[in-house]
């Protein structure tokens, strides 16, 4: 019998957001947590992701309207919760470029209004009153006053300082026993094991539960000119059929101090890191279309990012098929900002034995087998 | 060279950088690496933000914003 | 995207720049030079271009001043971006050989007080004097390490400052014993370099240890505790090969600089580098890498050259070993002294953070405009942080539009 150290009741793989929302809540619950990660606190998908907080209207409604309690009640506790999150309440404009987009923000705001989320439907005068910086010939937009924005590596931080948590600096090989190996031969020991490590979960699990979706983004200088949401296009939503393809969509959101961060696209199968320059390329150019002042905005930095998202798009929360004692909660491609809260309540509820808030069943991972 | 500095008109020597062309005319841009490396002297030019002032040659005619906050 | 084309395009237009283009013209090459001064000279070495030299006008040659080198395709195009007209359309430039002339800039290590208005790096002064800069009658002190030292000390001298002091922070005994290695064309010049400066007061093992004034520099403390009244001081420890374009290109670094071999080919087959971009050596080994470069991609070579370099090299060796910063310089930064100066980022906020990655990602530390150009070095030396890898496009800021694919003809 090999060396055991005995580290912490739940041993956790992975300090991106997910990793930090999971150890918070754990932590929370009583129970002492230890968080390994090869790399720096939130560095993975955590660091290129843009930050947004919004209510989805799909199958991850309740998981993201819950999340986004989870949010507001953490920045309730403390003042200076805002400030170091880099929290701002901007909203979202989901932008209609013609009557056709008009109609799905109005479906969009239809299945807000059923449950409860403020959303209202712009005109194009409007619209144009709201953000001047857009194009004229807009049709319109909805318009999602409760969404926000914030800086995920530094929450992550946080929530692992609440936590009380050092993280190990460490790679995860496998399972073993009642822990993990590390790579450099370390043993841990713990009650039980949360897998959060982005794409990495792919590891201890059956093929293709985990697929890479590339995407890249781009910012500004702090410069004047500003925008005072985040700036989704509605067209995006015609694109669902270019799932297995490569694309673009237009998504700008306003940074503190001036910078602007622009998205998004979207590569299915592409876990490198290289920029791929046409793609960029068409990525600014569908955001200088709607926003044209960009076209002379100083561009400071590009990068790339890889969205662990599962095969049927949504996340998995839940215990692990097979390996006894190890739970899931990874996949969450492009909503894992948002969701990290409700993520980690849900997966503390799920492996404490305890009856969640939400319907679990979507998120179950044997769902995949 | 008469160049429109903050707004100001100025008189300044032929030759030079706008960097220095700011200097002369006692609006001196956040200079520091002298070569381009910095970023620091980023100044408006001709309605064109962030061009480095040490790096561009002031050109008779030149309108200069030069921001009071660093950038 | 219709590429402009040539046999080998030359980056960079300092010493390796411009001996290399010289010798490519010989041989009827057709190339294309690229560097970001509006004149050819570099920025370090800054000597008026030889008459002979002269070559702007060649008709196998693409001279193109005042323009960026911002992103690459594969090792063979690049984009330019023209920082005298910003306006104009990003251009595209394509050659089977790339040789990369990229030089040098200063190191900078931080003082309190560094970041006042008045303070400048030594190059830099130099720099800046050269372009215009109105220096007559100002106070002026050239601090910090090295050669550059007194070059610079020159220049602001003849152009009517008010030379107080020149400190190098190295002992008299190292630099009794550089000097009197000095290679034979150099003594002479050094002592005419000592005769112009006569006036000013050079003193050795001193250096800066902090800047003083309210809003804009007023004086300098030196480590005996004297203060020397100032409106200008230029400091910098020596310089740092760039290496920005290689990294971009995926170009192997060893020690800081672009790895090449014997042949001055870098990792990538058809890409060379020479000057100071190879390895801090001054001049001299520049105008010799240049021209060794251009013999190489034309498949010659030249046995007095090669002579020449190893002695180059010889006394890049002991331009290093005679200027390297001394430990307490290492120490004058304080909690409160800005690190990342685009950011503000003091000492006292990175040193909570465990390496470079994390400092960016909590601190803004190496994501402003400079793109850690300035304090990633800073961050090696002061907090012994491995040097950062992850160069991106664009290799400076640039307008958005340079990025965007260009327009279908009408």
């Amino acid at each position: 019998m090999g060396h055991c150290l005995r580290t912490a009741d739940v041993l956790i793989v992975g300090a991106g957001i997910i990793g930090a929302a999971c150890a918070r809540e754990f932590a929370r619950q009583g129970l002492s947590v230890a968080v390994i990660d090869p790399g720096p606190i939130g560095a993975g998908a955590s660091a290129a992701a843009m930050g947004h907080l919004l209510v989805v209207d799909d199958a991850e409604f309740a998981l993201s309207q819950r999340s986004l309690q989870l949010w507001q009640q953490w920045l309730d506790e403390n003042p200076a919760h805002a400030a170091l999150a880099e929290h701002q309440r901007c909203g979202t404009l989901w932008i209609a470029s013609d009557d056709e987009e008009l109609a799905l923000a109005r479906q969009k705001r239809e299945f807000y209004a059923a449950r409860g989320v403020a959303a209202e439907l712009i005109d194009a005068a409007e619209l144009a009153r709201l953000e001047p910086l857009l194009r004229p010939g807009l049709a319109g937009a909805l318009r999602v006053a409760g969404d926000a924005r914030v800086y995920p590596p530094k929450v992550a931080a946080r929530w692992l300082k609440e936590a009380k948590v050092e993280v190990m600096r460490g790679e995860v090989l496998a399972p073993e026993g009642q822990g993990l190996r590390l790579a450099d031969g370390r043993r841990l020991w713990g009650a039980l094991t949360v897998l959060c490590a982005g794409l990495a979960s792919q590891r201890w699990l059956p093929p293709g539960w985990l697929l890479p979706k590339k995407g890249q983004l781009a910012i500004t200088q702090r410069q004047p000119l500003t925008v005072n949401h985040q700036l989704v296009e509605l067209g995006y939503l015609k694109k669902a059929h270019l799932a297995e393809k490569d694309s673009v969509s237009f998504n700008v959101q306003p940074r503190p101090g001036g910078q602007l961060l622009i998205g998004s696209s979207r590569q299915p199968g592409r876990a490198d890191s290289a920029l791929d320059q046409a793609l960029l390329g068409q990525m600014l150019e569908s955001a200088c279309a709607y926003l044209p002042a960009l076209a002379h905005m100083s561009l400071l930095r590009c990068w790339t990012g890889i969205r662990p998202a599962s095969r049927d798009g949504l996340p998995l929360i839940g215990a692990h098929p097979s390996l006894p004692r190890v739970w899931l909660a990874s996949g969450h491609e492009g909503l894992g900002i948002t969701t990290s809260l409700a993520t980690a309540e849900l997966l503390a509820d799920l492996s404490l034995g305890r009856t969640p808030l939400l319907d679990a069943a979507p998120f179950t991972p044997s769902r995949l087998k | 060279m008469k160049m429109l500095i903050n707004g100001q008109p100025c008189q300044v020597p032929e030759g030079c950088s706008v960097a220095a062309a700011l200097a002369h005319a006692g609006q001196p841009s956040a200079t520091f690496c002298g070569m381009g490396q910095c970023q620091q002297c980023q100044v408006t030019i001709d309605g064109v933000n962030h061009r480095l002032a040490c790096m561009t040659p002031a050109v008779d005619g030149m309108v200069i914003e030069v921001a009071h906050e660093p950038c | 995207m219709n590429p402009v084309e040539a046999d080998v395009i030359v980056v960079g237009a300092g010493p390796a720049g411009l001996a290399a283009v010289r010798r490519l013209l010989q041989a009827n090459q057709r190339v294309i030079w690229v560097d970001q001064g509006a004149r050819p000279g570099g920025q370090i070495w800054r000597s008026a271009v030889p008459q002979q030299w002269e070559i702007a006008t060649h008709p196998h040659l693409l001279w193109l001043p005042g323009h960026a080198v911002i992103a690459a395709e594969g090792q063979q195009r690049l984009l330019l971006h023209s920082l005298i007209n910003p306006s104009q359309a990003s251009l595209w430039i394509s050659a089977p050989r790339l040789l990369l002339a990229l030089g040098a800039r200063e190191r900078f290590l931080p003082f309190p007080g560094w970041t006042l208005p008045g303070v400048h790096g030594a190059g830099g002064l130099q720099a800046l004097v050269k372009n215009g800069w109105p220096i007559r009658s100002q106070r002026t002190v050239l601090a910090g390490s090295g050669p550059l030292l007194l070059a610079a000390a020159d220049t602001v001298r003849a152009a009517g400052a008010d030379l107080r002091l020149i400190a190098e922070q190295a002992s008299a005994t190292t630099l009794t014993r550089f000097a009197a290695r000095l290679p034979q064309g150099k003594i002479a010049q050094a002592a005419a370099l000592r005769w112009r400066l006569r006036g000013a007061p050079y003193r050795a093992a001193t250096w800066v240890v902090r800047a003083l004034g309210e809003y804009k520099l007023e004086a300098v403390e030196l480590n005996d505790g004297s203060h020397v009244s100032c409106e200008a001081l230029g400091i910098g420890f020596g310089l740092l090969p760039n290496t920005a374009l290689a990294e971009l290109l995926g170009c192997r670094i060893s020690a800081g600089a672009i790895a090449v071999d014997g042949a001055l080919q870098t990792s990538l087959k058809d890409v060379y580098a020479a000057g100071e971009c190879t390895g801090i050596g001054g001049v001299d080994k520049a105008l010799i890498e240049g021209e060794l470069a251009a013999l190489q991609m034309l498949g010659q070579d030249d046995a007095r050259l090669r002579r020449a370099h190893v002695r180059a090299q010889a006394f890049a060796g002991r331009l290093a070993a005679s200027f390297a910063p001394r430990p307490a310089l290492l120490q004058l930064a304080d909690a409160k002294t800005t690190i990342c100066r685009c950011e503000n980022v003091t000492l006292a906020e990175l040193k909570t953070q465990a390496d470079w990655r994390s400092a960016k990602l909590q601190t803004r530390c190496g994501m402003g405009a400079c793109q850690g150009r300035i304090c990633g070095p800073i961050t090696q030396e002061l907090l012994g942080w491995p040097a950062q890898q992850g160069v991106r496009e664009p290799l400076q800021p640039v307008p958005l539009g340079c990025f965007l694919p260009p327009r279908e003809p009408a």
